[in-house]
């Protein structure tokens, strides 16, 4: 591209960047806060004297999220929901697209599969049926309650084999030529060339496990079951009642923070295992929108 | 016919399990549908007694009900029209600048708040957006009292709007601006021989090569009308701002869920899933007719 050196260009740019870093500093500053807060001894938080950097100093409120609530054991049901949720996601998501990702002719019926699993992306039963097959299999309370409602992302899948589509048949054809059958065309010839498709959609499937709440609420009677988006949802509502149900071996620690210096360390502390895969979640999730965009 | 059947079993016995699940979990809840026409009753299940319309002339005879279908269209088409100016505008300011790392810093900012779920999000608004948060007491600075952003009916929408195109437009910069990376630079070439400065190169090939992605962007997007954001409003209504900030899905739980009135929740899911996938399904048809989409 061929730039002009005038004055009035030189002031856009100046104006454009002063711009751009403000825009950019409005979605990063809520977060900077939310740490000085979490860092501040409530006196300072009250006062409204906590900006970006944290006012007489104190980890009180992380010890409190450590120690108090049912942190760590939410934590943990998240891990869980998150691992086995992707797991079950990536396997459904491969043993899906494969077949569908054939032409008519070399699967019967393809296209009324594919209809079937259509349907699905654009009409749902909602919200009340659907919590009451969920209790009928008597999911409630389980782990599974998490995942199996959502066991297949469609959208995923037709990522994956629209993707699936792209590779040159050339290579499947050879394999079976070579007397491989479709299990073994599938674990040995695609699985190593699906990698980074699987990676993108591994992690959207990561995100939405990690971040969902609303299906924990309703599906777990016992908070002890709570992922942890969950259980932070929770303290949204009520912390104080939470502070006051978990005994008086805290009383002391409560007299020294207040509910946002809390609800700020457990915010933030909820927010770390997404900003740490944050760096590879960028660069995926741009080739994501590019491999959605494949035509069939 | 048979050999074709054995050559293919392996594809259907791979399809198998996603079928089952989704039969289970997305299928069997269109039959649970039924008991938007029944008077349901937990003991009775499905045989609860028939009432026929009556469930739906009862949400529409409700004058709150009207409030929340205006409530969600409101909300959703000032979020979809944010969403679309907020991000185009966002990206040609990004497109200006030249220095890569510079211009990839900007998008790493404004990309992180879109990982983090509306849970951990609401967290942070709630410390924010509080009396003696940072916003309001920067307000104070320039004299401007305390403004209840969460607690005001007439403010409470538009925080709702704001927010949501805050989360929000970092994703949608992204998909703007692989679309200006694909604009043929001989273009802007031509453009400087005759004499074009950079805002007439904006205006006049710019914009409208990046008009198709505005459009199907656009279109995608009125599918989702009827969803005004259930994960954001829930977590930050009170019933101080119902009269202003109730929107569909948040009603369905609320009256279907926490008041147990089943056959009415669903009642009223029932309507927004009709509509919903109409939408959708236009929406899809459009954006191949338009632009040329096609999702499988």
């Amino acid at each position: 591209m061929i730039y002009d050196k005038s004055l009035s260009r030189r002031v856009f740019l100046i104006l454009n960047y002063f711009i751009l870093l403000l825009i950019s500093l409005l979605c990063i500053l809520p977060f900077i806060n939310l740490l000085a807060v979490s860092f501040s001894s409530s006196a300072a938080v009250s006062a409204g004297s906590v900006t970006f950097w944290p006012v007489e100093f104190t980890t009180k409120a992380y010890e409190f999220a450590l120690t108090g609530g049912s942190f760590f054991s939410s934590l943990w049901v998240a891990i869980q929901r998150t691992v086995i949720g992707t797991l079950v996601n990536l396997v459904l998501i491969v043993l899906t697209a494969y077949p569908l990702s054939k032409s008519k002719q070399k699967l019967m019926g393809r296209n009324i599969y594919m209809g079937f699993f259509i349907v699905t992306m654009l009409f749902s039963g909602g919200l009340i049926p659907t919590y009451l097959v969920v209790v009928k299999m008597g999911l409630i309370d389980s782990i599974w309650s998490l995942i199996l409602p959502g066991a297949l992302p469609v959208f995923s899948m037709i990522i994956l084999m629209n993707f699936i589509r792209g590779l040159p048949e050339e290579i499947e054809e050879s394999a079976i030529i070579d007397g491989a059958g479709p299990v073994q065309v599938l674990l040995r010839i695609l699985l190593p060339l699906l990698k980074p498709a699987l990676a993108t959609v591994g992690l959207f499937s990561i995100v939405a496990h990690w971040n969902s709440w609303f299906d924990g609420i309703i599906y777990m009677n016992n908070p002890a079951n709570y992922p942890l988006q969950s259980y932070l949802q929770t303290l949204l509502q009520s912390f104080e009642q939470i502070m006051l149900k978990s005994g008086s071996d805290y009383t002391q620690l409560l007299s020294m923070m207040n509910a946002r210096t809390g609800r700020a360390a457990q915010m933030f502390l909820g927010a770390i295992p997404i900003l740490l895969v944050y760096p590879f979640l960028q660069k995926y999730f741009t080739k994501g929108l590019v491999l959605g965009s494949v035509k069939g | 016919m048979l050999r074709k059947w054995k050559q293919q079993r392996a594809y259907h016995l791979m399809l198998i399990p996603s079928l089952v699940l989704v039969f289970i979990f997305s299928y069997i809840p269109f039959y649970g549908l039924i008991i938007a026409f029944q008077k349901y009753n937990p003991g009775l299940g499905f045989n609860s007694p028939w009432v026929g319309w009556d469930n739906f002339t009862h949400i529409f005879n409700q004058p709150n009900f009207v409030r929340t279908i205006w409530n969600t269209l409101y909300m959703s088409v000032f979020k979809i029209i944010g969403g679309i100016i907020v991000p185009v505008i966002f990206a040609l300011l990004l497109n200006e600048v030249l220095h890569s790392g510079i211009k990839r810093t900007f998008q790493t900012l404004v990309y992180i708040p879109n990982f983090l779920s509306w849970v951990i999000m609401a967290g942070i608004m709630l410390d924010i957006l509080s009396s003696d948060g940072i916003i309001n007491t920067f307000l104070g600075v320039f004299g401007i009292a305390p403004i209840s952003f969460l607690g005001t009916p007439s403010i409470f929408p538009w925080t709702m709007i704001v927010s949501d195109i805050w989360k929000g437009f970092g994703f949608g910069t992204v998909v703007y601006l692989a679309a200006l990376t694909s604009i043929d630079p001989g273009l802007y070439e031509a453009a400087v021989i005759d004499g074009a400065k950079r805002w007439k190169q904006t205006i006049y090939i710019t914009l409208p090569l990046l008009m198709p992605t505005i459009v199907l962007m656009t279109v995608l997007s009125l599918g989702n009308v009827l969803n005004a954001g259930f994960d954001q409003i829930y977590n930050l209504y009170s019933p101080v701002v119902y009269q202003t900030g109730d929107i569909i899905d948040t009603y369905v739980y609320r009256l279907g869920i926490q008041q147990a009135q089943y056959s009415i929740g669903t009642a009223v899911g029932l309507f927004k899933s009709i509509i919903s996938s109409v939408l959708v399904a236009v929406s899809y048809i459009l954006a191949y007719r338009v632009a040329g989409y096609r999702i499988f």
